[in-house]
């Protein structure tokens, strides 16, 4: 389910790794959790993204939730496809549904960050069954 | 869509508790009760309703029965709407009034019989509805409170007739809008009600709530080949919306009029004398300060129930529901605004997270289903 290159945050973000660029989205449990998804609003490119600070919100018809990045940069690129198909993080939170990708000021501090196997936990726990 | 318990209150479920469950529902808190806020997703289900049809349990919904020579004096007294021009089988939207011109709740009422009414009250409201009514039953009427005695099921949809109508010897066609009909629906005598909460055709069914699971079951297996899919009450919230329709204690409460909540259509006021008429009187001839609009985004973004409405830099008001719009795919609401910025095409600014989002005024129902 949850695949395990990525990383993984305590509100369900999934950060990606790859030298010093991070794409970043939240799990399939989050898109879950939201529901249909309508409406993404992220920092635009250029912008800085701070770990554990907002870098964007997503909304469902019935809420809106914040997107809390996991890394420290300045935002790159966005996936501009969310734009006209929003629905795409529901359909593939992992994949076509990431939402930015930031350039690294430094080294990240994965211990701060889950394992794919550390997040199912995490998830199994919070969830309480 | 957000409701919560009083604290320490436990929470009520419905019969069909077990099969939402079932069903994959995700239930949530909404007033109290432990209700499926959605099965597939809320967009699916809107969807669903709006072309071909959906299931929701509205068994939290309230239910009343006045009997005697008292009942009509009484619900003319204190309903805004004539009760008097009810003729049996028939059903009329009202507002249970305060002396204020407020609204102590929307209701259904239904006129069975002379002398005899079945109303539909909110959920959140049975207890403070019932109170009033028995507050101001001076006439003798017969009240009772028989909410624990009915599930409701809405059936709801363009083909919510054909999958009902196997099911039931009553001639659904033969009902029209906004009347009823008791009749065996699955070998069972139920209410059966032309009436809905999504803007789209269908019938709300009124069942002994020891049939409830076997009711359920039966028309979603009716309805599956036609593409019938269970809703909850995200759907129904948004279906809601996009027709038009209130929701009460967000865009009407007891300091609101019906008039204020542009449902000048339920109020009667040359009808005999009722709680809150001189208010609506006054209102009715020297103009709203401030009344309820539909709004839709300009910007990219949605407002949300109690957003800030600006206009010109100044605070003027608050959005009293807001959604995106399944079916329409765009992003609308409801605000209370003062009577000047009230008219069709004002720009209004929402703040939505600290930022300023453009919108207009626009007409209400945003959807309106399409004549058959």
């Amino acid at each position: 389910m949850y695949p395990a290159n990525m990383r993984y945050t305590y509100q369900h973000e999934w950060v990606d790794i790859q030298e010093n660029v991070a794409t970043i989205g939240i799990t399939h449990h989050a898109q879950e959790e939201l529901g249909d998804i309508v409406f993404v609003d992220m920092r635009k490119p250029g912008e800085r993204v701070e770990v554990g600070k907002s870098c964007g919100t997503v909304e469902s018809v019935k809420a809106v939730s914040e997107i809390y990045s996991p890394v420290t940069g300045a935002v790159k690129e966005l996936n501009n496809d969310l734009t006209a198909n929003p629905e795409l993080i529901n359909q593939d939170p992992h994949g076509k549904g990431w939402m930015l990708k930031v350039a690294l000021d430094g080294p990240v501090d994965l211990g701060k960050l889950m394992t794919a196997a550390q997040y199912e936990i995490f998830v199994q726990q919070e969830s309480g069954h | 869509m957000s409701g919560s318990a009083p604290h320490g209150a436990s929470i009520s479920k419905t019969a069909l508790n077990e099969s939402h469950r079932r069903a994959g529902g995700r239930m949530v808190d909404f007033a109290g009760w432990d209700m499926p806020i959605e099965y597939t997703g809320i967009v699916s289900e809107h969807l669903a309703v709006r072309t071909k049809a959906g299931l929701f349990d509205v068994s939290h919904m309230g239910e009343f029965e006045f009997d005697g020579p008292g009942a009509l004096p009484l619900l003319q007294k204190v309903t805004c709407n004539d009760v008097s021009r009810l003729q049996n089988g028939q059903a009329h939207y009202s507002g249970l009034m305060n002396e204020r011109g407020g609204m102590v709740d929307d209701l259904l009422i239904h006129k069975v019989a002379d002398n005899r009414y079945f109303l539909c009250v909110n959920a959140a409201r049975r207890e403070a509805d019932f109170d009033w009514f028995s507050r101001h039953n001076d006439v003798g009427a017969s009240l009772r409170n028989t909410s624990d005695d009915y599930t409701q099921l809405a059936i709801q949809g363009p083909r919510a007739l054909a999958i009902l109508q196997p099911l039931t010897s009553v001639n659904l066609s033969a009902i029209k809008y906004y009347w009823f009909a008791f009749g065996k629906v699955l070998g069972t005598e139920c209410l059966v009600a032309r009436t809905g909460y999504t803007g789209e055709d269908g019938f709300e069914v009124y069942l002994p709530v020891s049939e409830s699971g076997r009711f359920w079951n039966a028309f979603l297996d009716a309805g599956k080949p036609v593409g019938l899919i269970p809703c909850g009450l995200g759907a129904r919230n948004t279906l809601r919306l996009e027709a038009g329709m209130l929701l009460y204690g967000h865009d009407m409460n007891e300091d609101v009029t019906p008039l204020e909540a542009g449902l000048r259509f339920i109020c009667k006021l040359d009808k005999v004398p009722f709680l809150g008429q001189d208010v609506l009187l006054a209102q009715s001839q020297n103009g709203l300060e401030h009344r309820i609009v539909g709004f839709e985004m300009l910007d990219r973004a949605i407002a949300r129930d109690d957003a800030p409405v600006h206009v010109g830099g100044k605070l003027v008001g608050k959005v009293t529901s807001g959604s995106h719009a399944p079916f329409l795919k765009r992003n609308i609401g409801l605000a209370m605004l003062p009577a000047e910025f009230a008219e069709l095409g004002q720009q209004i600014s929402i703040e939505i997270r600290g930022n300023l989002a453009a919108a207009k005024v626009v007409p209400v129902p945003f959807y309106r289903r399409p004549k058959s």
